[in-house]
């Protein structure tokens, strides 16, 4: 009955127009929120006067001053190719959402290959930046571009090794089987993910899932300092908005619902005794956990040199994910499991 | 707790780096540097802030704290040695000569009559030479430190700012301990005139 109501189109369509429409205000939020925790990390307040309580509407003034700002494009720059970036990037980001679970039935569309697709969808994203980085005609949009370009190759392959392990435990692709798969282990009543089983993929996730946003401390192809925001150097106004923070936070609150259903058991409660809160809620609670850990290692590491950065990614973080792949299969041959 | 004593514990002393060979500060970084370095922002994020939200809440300033220097107009005699000594040249004295007769028959003595005293504040070093170089008293450190203008123009503040200003000039420092006070000459008493001679 669920599904079926769920499988409607008009239903299916709300659902992806709510989900866009959740994700922009979420945008403002969750960077309202990295503000506050990143300013207490530094023993500082954070945005304060906004909106009165905790400088809650900083990020909404933000994005108003951004919308209000004038939109240049330079002279020659390749317009159509300058002005489609944001669609791409905010595409990207968008995507991810499709297939992530927030319960059984309660998913836009149930892809047999979700997690190759959600991995296919993140990597759009890079794309854009290359678009940018070409059409703005700028040495420093251009270097920022390549660099994006590099750190993606590099990172894409551990960030899907850590995946395919992930996949392995569950014998599919599917996020859902995915999910149900981590409910078969019930220590107690308490429902135990996959996260035990797969420590190092966790953390290979994390590092790469950072990579891939190029966020602190992977964020050279962004570098103020060197590159003056890189690729996005020529962009001003609502397109630098949305192309740059947008479609970050939207990739950032995406890969997060994608490490939470693949590490941490989606919307499976953690306890069964647990059962009646609804699974949209243990899925926003562990999306929370892991933006969380990316805002705290964003705030805590130094950014990285571009040869360290290429070097981490080849020659620890992808053997690392190799062996990772091992001792699952080890794991998996194992009776109890 | 000061800020100081709030972050010490936390700082390797540069003592503590010398004692490490390099070899060793090599082995001891991967990856122990990344968890203590999570651990540090972890812990500062569950403390509070250690900021002021200034204009809201105003901290109470060090008992010696420094904001302006204030003109006690009385004392001033013109001499001009602040004017002089100040390295910007940020003072602006101006002055006329009275003479005012004290005793009948005698010759007028003259004066040193104040007419303008002002500082440029927008020069000010706050550097104190002025204070230090003043013979008779006539300049102290007030603690006021809440004068800014809209227009730099505005930061040449005369002679009644400057002594509004006295209001929250801090008493001197006690002298320490054993240390020879000032030298007090006793007042001249009506001097026993020397008759006869």
């Amino acid at each position: 009955m669920i599904a079926e109501i769920l499988g409607n189109g008009y239903v299916q369509l709300g659902m992806k127009l709510g989900v866009l429409m959740i994700l922009l205000p979420a945008t403002l939020a969750l960077g309202w929120v990295e503000l506050k925790i990143g300013a207490h990390m530094q023993a500082r307040m954070g945005p304060m006067y906004p909106g009165g309580f905790h400088g809650w509407a900083q990020t909404l003034a933000d994005g108003i001053k951004f919308v209000l700002k004038e939109n240049i494009i330079p002279k020659n720059a390749d317009k159509s190719v300058f002005s489609m970036v944001p669609y791409v990037t905010m595409l990207g980001a968008a995507l991810i959402y499709v297939v992530i679970p927030a319960g059984e039935n309660l998913v836009i569309e149930n892809l047999e290959v979700g997690v190759f697709y959600v991995l296919a969808a993140s990597s759009i994203g890079v794309i854009g930046v290359l678009m940018a980085g070409w059409a703005s005609a700028n040495k420093y949009s251009m270097m920022g571009a390549l660099r994006a370009a590099a750190q993606l190759i590099a990172y894409e392959l551990p960030l899907v090794l850590a995946a395919a392990a992930v996949a392995m435990m569950a014998g599919s692709l599917s996020l859902v089987d995915i999910v149900e798969g981590q409910k078969q282990i019930v220590l107690a009543g308490f429902y135990i993910p996959f996260l035990p089983f797969q420590i190092i993929g966790f953390v290979i996730f994390l590092i790469a899932a950072t990579a891939e946003m190029t966020r602190p401390p992977f964020d050279m192809p962004v570098a103020e300092a060197e590159l003056i925001t890189g690729a996005f150097t020529e962009y001003t106004g609502i397109r630098f908005a949305f192309s740059l923070f947008a479609a970050e936070y939207i990739t950032m609150i995406g890969l997060s619902a994608f490490g939470a259903t693949m590490f941490l058991g989606g919307y499976a409660p953690l306890h069964t005794a647990l059962e009646f809160i609804p699974g949209i809620v243990w899925l926003l609670a562990k999306t929370g956990t892991i933006l969380f850990l990316l805002i705290w290692i964003r705030w805590t590491f130094p950014r990285l040199r571009e040869d360290q950065l290429q070097k981490f990614a080849w020659k620890v973080l992808i053997p690392l994910s190799l062996v990772n792949i091992f001792i699952t299969g080890a794991l998996k041959l194992t009776p109890w499991i | 707790m000061s800020v100081a004593e709030n972050r010490v514990d936390e700082l390797v002393t540069r003592e503590e780096i010398k004692t490490l060979s390099p070899g060793e500060a090599k082995r001891t970084t991967y990856g122990i540097g990344l968890i203590k370095g999570l651990g540090i922002t972890l812990r500062h994020m569950l403390k509070p802030a250690i900021t002021i939200q200034y204009p809201d809440v105003v901290d109470e300033l060090p008992a010696r704290s420094r904001g302006v220097i204030a003109l006690k107009q009385e004392n001033c005699t013109v001499c001009m040695l602040c004017a002089r000594e100040c390295p910007d040249w940020c003072i602006y004295i101006e002055g006329h000569k009275e003479a005012r007769e004290s005793v009948a028959g005698k010759r007028a003595k003259k004066f040193n009559v104040l007419d303008r005293f002002a500082i440029d504040y927008a020069l000010c070093m706050y550097c104190g030479i002025c204070v230090e170089v003043c013979p008779y008293d006539a300049l102290f450190w007030g603690q006021e430190d809440n004068y800014s203008e809209h227009d730099v123009v505005g930061l040449t503040h005369e002679m009644d700012k400057l002594s509004q200003w006295m209001y929250n000039v801090p008493p001197p420092v006690e002298l320490e301990l054993g240390a020879m006070g000032p030298e007090v000459k006793p007042l001249p008493t009506a001097a026993p005139a020397k008759e006869g001679s």
